[in-house]
């Protein structure tokens, strides 16, 4: 498959989580909005990992290093990472809604002053 | 030992000036002491020189030092120096001695600070002769105007002395920016300002560059020397204590610009336009000072302008290129003009600061230290022989005669108008009756010992003086110019017979004796000095000068700064300072809004940032060209 295709797709799910956050105000959505952004970038990665051993195959006729995978384990690192940074926001927006019984954003603009 | 001579003058300016609380008589010993030191070093340095000729130039520290363009903190000793330095000190310390007895009525404080100022005044002046190039003579040429500035404006509570302070030192100023653009003009075309230097290297400048210099040096001289017309500053110099217009009148800044330009004779000489310049503007000030002269009523008024009157035959003797002659008449000038101040504080102090001579007459025999030392000043100064303004101005006179006989004519005119108004001044202060209160004689007295012993050394030298340099017609061997003649290499050489030598002496004489005895009879018999009128008043009014300046220049300037004030800078720079500010303000409350708390709206705003960014990333090509198109 043409690696535009993985182009349009990454990038339509990354403009849909921005105005995901944008809008919304509700902050699991927002979160997972934010999963999704993620989760586009990481679907660049490995879309674009493949292309280049295959670029770099067709380029070099020697024995391939290897099978373009490699993107894949930052993808995993990410994940996890993207994991814990989750454990971490829910557990702030559930203090969050202990507090002031709602998750909307909005009524967090007490930073302001 | 050539650094320790403004050394300690500049000493004696620190302690006095940094420890105010000391006794009079501590801060008196310092003041006179420090002088006292250095004319002993100048007296050292001065039979030096006359045995073995100018000193080596030795630089003390690079002043300026950037790449090619050097200029050396050096002192110059020779002859021209040599005596200039003697005349400072030594008339300089008299008058120090002198001081300390005239101004003791002043509080401790104040008295330090007058002779802190007097200290820097020496120092001042002693850098002005001592540099080895031009910078270094325009720091004390700068410093003797700051010490007149304040040694004028010394009593600071009177706003007509302070007003007076300002005059001076906005005149010379006026000069000062003549004299720096005519260094800078030499520093451009000879990349030195070192006497020796450029003295060597005259034939490398074009002569309208040596004109062009001479005459924006002379501008400088006219400042600093009270030449028309820059001179109203000095008669206004007055303000200050007598002591100080001894200083400023005999032994220093005035002699700044004969100095000058005795030293810079190398130049004058090549361009007769400059000396013709000077002498022009000499002969018509020393004309013009004598006319004022004759009308004044206050005594120091008469010996200011008499002082403007000299310093014109003094340059009228530059200009001739009898450069010899003028450092002559500075010297015997020195010793009669500080006698002759001295002599009218001594009589200031005896009336309890009264000035004005129609309310004095008959001090002779309550005052006779000083009456017979002012008689000898007198003389002198009307040029009788064989006192020592005689020879002085016979020399000018002379040297005048060969180069235009006008000037000759004009010359002895002056002369006699100088021995008519001194003698007005003799005759009416200590001839005649007194016509002050009775509580003002009945304290008459002498002054002390302090004031009658510089009065005392300072007549004989008035009397002698003249015989340093006795011209060859009386047998004698011109001893100054042949010490001179290493420094002034460019004096003209006039030769004159000795019949028509003592025809000329003999006008000049006569026309003096004139003048004494119409001055005499007029003013012994009846003194009265009523209201003058018709040119008297003119005269007595100084001409109107002071009124045309006022009117022509200082009013304008004043009016021209009251539109400034009032119109430019309150509409125009007040407005665009408090534009900058209200706009600053009225935007940032606009922004202010911006942070409203939302972390939708920060988030949006950064979106479009990163988009904008992206924007002008794929874009910078042709955004540089469009900018470049612009600027």
């Amino acid at each position: 498959m043409p690696i535009q295709y993985y182009i349009v797709l990454a990038a339509a799910l990354f403009c849909i989580g921005v105005v995901g956050v944008l809008i919304r105000r509700n902050a699991i959505i927002i979160f997972m909005s934010i999963e999704l952004m993620l989760n586009s970038v990481n679907l660049m990665l490995v879309a674009f990992s493949k292309m280049h051993y295959a670029l770099g195959n067709a380029a070099n006729t020697g024995t391939p290093v290897n099978v373009g995978t490699d993107a894949q384990l930052f993808v995993f690192f990410i994940m996890v990472v993207a994991a814990a940074e989750v454990s971490v926001g829910l557990a702030i927006i559930v203090m969050m809604y202990r507090n002031i019984h709602s998750t909307d954003v909005n009524f967090l603009n007490r930073l302001k002053n | 030992m050539v650094y320790l001579v403004p050394l300690f003058p500049l000493l004696g300016f620190f302690l006095n000036g940094l420890f105010r609380n000391l006794s009079k008589s501590l801060v008196s010993i310092i003041g006179c002491g420090s002088i006292l030191i250095s004319f002993i070093i100048s007296c050292i340095l001065f039979f030096d020189v006359r045995s073995g000729g100018a000193l080596p130039v030795h630089p003390l520290f690079p002043f300026i030092n950037i790449a090619s363009f050097k200029i050396d903190f050096a002192f110059q000793v020779d002859q021209l120096s040599s005596i200039f330095l003697l005349i400072i000190t030594g008339v300089g310390f008299l008058i120090h001695v002198y001081s300390t007895s005239y101004m003791h009525e002043e509080k401790e404080e104040h008295f330090a600070r007058y002779f802190s100022y007097l200290n820097l005044f020496v120092f001042s002046m002693l850098l002005l002769v001592l540099g080895a190039n031009y910078v270094i003579m325009f720091i004390g040429w700068e410093g003797v105007g700051l010490c007149s500035y304040l040694l004028i404006g010394y009593w600071f509570k009177n706003d007509n002395y302070n007003y007076a302070a300002t005059k001076a030192f906005v005149m010379n100023r006026i000069g000062d920016v003549g004299f720096l653009l005519g260094i800078f003009w030499l520093l451009s075309k000879l990349g030195t300002a070192n006497f020796n230097d450029v003295f060597a290297n005259v034939h490398q400048l074009s002569s309208t560059d040596i004109t062009g210099i001479t005459v924006l040096l002379f501008i400088g001289a006219m400042g600093k020397s009270a030449q028309i017309p820059l001179y109203t500053w000095l008669p206004d110099a007055m303000a200050g204590p007598t002591p100080v217009s001894a200083l400023i009148h005999a032994a220093t800044m005035v002699t700044a610009g004969i100095y000058m330009v005795a030293r810079s004779n190398a130049l004058y000489s090549l361009s007769a336009v400059a000396e013709n310049l000077v002498a022009i503007v000499g002969i018509a000030t020393a004309l013009l000072a004598a006319t004022i002269a004759i009308k004044q009523n206050d005594i120091k008024k008469v010996l200011a302008y008499s002082t403007v009157s000299q310093l014109g035959y003094m340059f009228l003797g530059l200009g001739v290129g009898a450069y010899t002659g003028a450092v002559f008449h500075v010297m015997t000038h020195a010793f009669f003009k500080a006698l002759l101040f001295l002599g009218a504080g001594s009589v200031i102090h005896a009336l309890h600061t009264q000035q004005d001579m129609r309310y004095m007459g008959g001090l002779k025999k309550y005052l006779p230290v000083t009456h017979i030392t002012f008689l000898v000043a007198c003389l002198a100064i009307s040029g009788i022989p064989p006192f020592s303004g005689f020879f002085s101005k016979d020399e000018i006179l002379a040297a005048a005669y060969s180069a235009n006989p006008i000037y000759w004519v004009l010359g002895v005119i002056g002369a006699g108008m100088t021995a008519f108004y001194m003698f007005r001044l003799y005759a009416t202060t200590f001839l005649g009756e007194f016509r002050g209160t009775d509580e003002q004689k009945n304290h008459l007295h002498e002054s002390p010992l302090a004031i009658t012993i510089p009065l005392l050394i300072l007549a004989i030298l008035a009397a002698i003086g003249g015989f340093v340099n006795v011209p060859e017609v009386f047998g004698g061997n011109a001893k100054l110019h042949e010490f001179l003649s290493p420094v002034i290499t460019t004096e003209k050489t006039f030769q004159l017979t000795s019949s028509k030598d003592f025809m000329l002496m003999g006008i000049s004489v006569a026309v003096a004796v004139i003048g004494i005895i119409i001055a005499l009879a007029k003013y012994i018999k009846k003194p009265e000095l009523g209201e003058p009128q018709g040119l008297g008043k003119v005269l007595a009014n100084k001409w109107y000068v002071d009124e045309i300046y006022n009117a022509l220049i200082v009013n304008p300037l004043s009016y021209l700064a009251i539109f400034f004030k009032n119109v430019i800078e309150k509409s125009g720079i007040d407005g665009f300072v408090n534009g900058v500010g209200t706009f600053v303000q009225y935007s940032s409350r606009r922004l202010r809004l911006v942070q409203n708390g939302k972390v939708g709206t920060y988030i949006l705003l950064m979106v479009f940032s990163i988009v904008l960014l992206f924007v002008v990333f794929w874009n910078q090509t042709n955004i540089i060209d469009f900018f470049q198109k612009i600027f």
